[in-house]
């Protein structure tokens, strides 16, 4: 009986042991690491189309308001509240009035119908959040949803998942304010972040929250 | 009856390593990769957060409206002056309602409330040419006319309550304690610009002294600069269109 395989095939039987566990590792990494971590899955860095392509920079470093004028519950409740078309037409009754662009909010407010935005910033439902308490400990707006003072469009600019809380709730001192600079978007900490942060850590009784209890709830 | 499975023997057949099934398994694999980038049933749970859409209500929202007439508790606002500004009499209330205490505190409070909500028409120093108005908004109270300097705080309350003229109500962006606050912090506003050397502790009387005696004579036009505040005549009108 012939040879079933030529004496090519060890080298290939060889390359395909070894190149197998190569492809393996690579396939797993891309499964456990790499796409869950894409934007792709967690949305982060993408602009949504919006019914009104609303800009943040403008609004903020552009006109100097305060994220507050429109956000009135961050400080208080566990969500930052969208505004009402009426906070839009506090000024767009008087100003942009002929602006083709913002018809859907003269219309949403002619009509009483709410205008439907895309949420960018959207927690799993099973993460419990409340933003009152990251204000009130001197997390700013800006360390969690970027320089949105730069944002023509909005965009998520963290990737919200569990190990990027987890950065920060395991080492507050790393990212937390003085309460006074929490809506600053121009804010450079005194020397160190580190430092500042210690100290801050020490005077607001800020503590490492990682119990899985504490956003699993 | 004799059970004959002709499937299960070429499913099986299936799984035996042949050239295509290799590539089957290998992009399934790699399909599962990109299918773990799928929001699933447990990131969107059955309920509704705030604002969220609603297919079951006529306009879209699944917040609801409460009836007409409904009182929260504790919001009953049977304290009527302290949440008209005005007293039994129907006059303007001219102290803050003492339900507050006016402390540094509260005027802090009223400040950051100012500079939040009304800075971007009335500015930060209150003279009316906020950022909103030099971009074409209707020419804002300026805080440091006669007009206001001797209206009661009781009617500051009533205007961020209600509104006046082109400015609409902030009754609710800005709760009544806070509108009071930011009624008393107005006061300190006007009093910035219109002291009287007297009212000063002695050793700021000294500093604004020595300050008084090396500036030069105020021009004709100190009234549109930030300097001018304290003389009788209006601050500047024209807007200016950036």
């Amino acid at each position: 009986m012939a040879q079933l395989f030529s004496r090519t095939a060890n080298t290939i039987a060889k390359f395909s042991i070894y190149g197998g566990a190569v492809l393996a590792g690579a396939l797993g990494w891309l499964v456990i690491s790499a796409a869950p971590r894409s934007s792709y899955a967690n949305g982060q860095g993408v602009v949504y189309k919006q019914p009104v392509p609303f800009s943040h920079d403008h609004h903020t470093a552009g006109l100097g308001i305060d994220c507050r004028y429109c956000h009135t519950s961050v400080e208080e409740a566990a969500f930052a509240g969208i505004p009402p078309i009426a906070t839009c037409m506090n000024c767009h009754k008087n100003i942009w009035t002929n602006a083709q662009l913002l018809e859907p909010i003269r219309e949403a407010f002619r009509t009483e119908t709410p205008v439907q935005w895309r949420r960018v910033n959207d927690l799993p439902d099973f993460v419990y959040f409340n933003h009152s308490i990251h204000v009130a400990k001197g997390v700013s707006c800006f360390v969690c949803h970027g320089e949105v003072n730069k944002m023509p469009l909005l965009y998520q600019q963290a990737s919200l998942q569990m190990e990027w809380c987890l950065d920060c709730h395991r080492n507050p001192e790393k990212y937390v304010r003085p309460r006074s600079e929490i809506f600053n978007w121009d804010y450079q900490p005194v020397g160190s972040q580190l430092e500042v942060g210690k100290k801050l850590v020490a005077d607001y009784h800020i503590q490492s929250m990682t119990n899985c209890s504490t956003c699993h709830r | 009856m004799p059970v004959r499975c002709p499937k299960l023997s070429t499913d099986l057949a299936l799984l035996r390593p042949r050239s295509g099934s290799w590539a089957a398994a290998a992009l399934l694999v790699v399909a599962s990769a990109f299918a773990t980038g799928c929001r699933q049933d447990m990131h969107d749970a059955p309920r509704y957060d705030p604002y969220e859409k609603s297919p079951l209500f006529a306009n879209g929202t699944s917040a609801r409206e409460p009836v007409p007439g409904t009182v929260a508790r504790g919001h009953l606002h049977e304290d009527a002056a302290f949440y008209t500004g005005k007293g039994a009499d129907g006059q303007w209330l001219t102290t803050v309602p003492a339900k507050l205490k006016v402390d540094e505190k509260l005027l802090r409070r009223g400040q950051d409330r100012f500079n939040i909500f009304c800075s971007p028409c009335h500015s930060r120093v209150g003279d009316g040419n906020g950022m909103i108005v030099r971009r074409g908004y209707k020419q804002a109270g300026n805080f440091h006319s006669d007009r206001l300097r001797s209206s009661q705080i009781g009617y500051f309350f009533d205007v961020m309550t209600n509104g006046f003229g082109q400015m609409p109500s902030y009754a609710a962006q800005v709760r009544a304690e806070d509108r009071w606050a930011i009624a008393a912090y107005i006061r300190v506003l006007q009093f910035s610009q219109h002291a009287k050397l007297a009212e000063l502790p002695s050793e700021l009387r000294q500093e604004a002294a020595n300050a008084a005696a090396a500036e030069p004579e105020p021009g004709p036009h100190a009234g549109a600069g930030w300097g001018g505040f304290g003389e009788q005549q209006p601050v500047a009108k024209e807007t200016h269109h950036e």
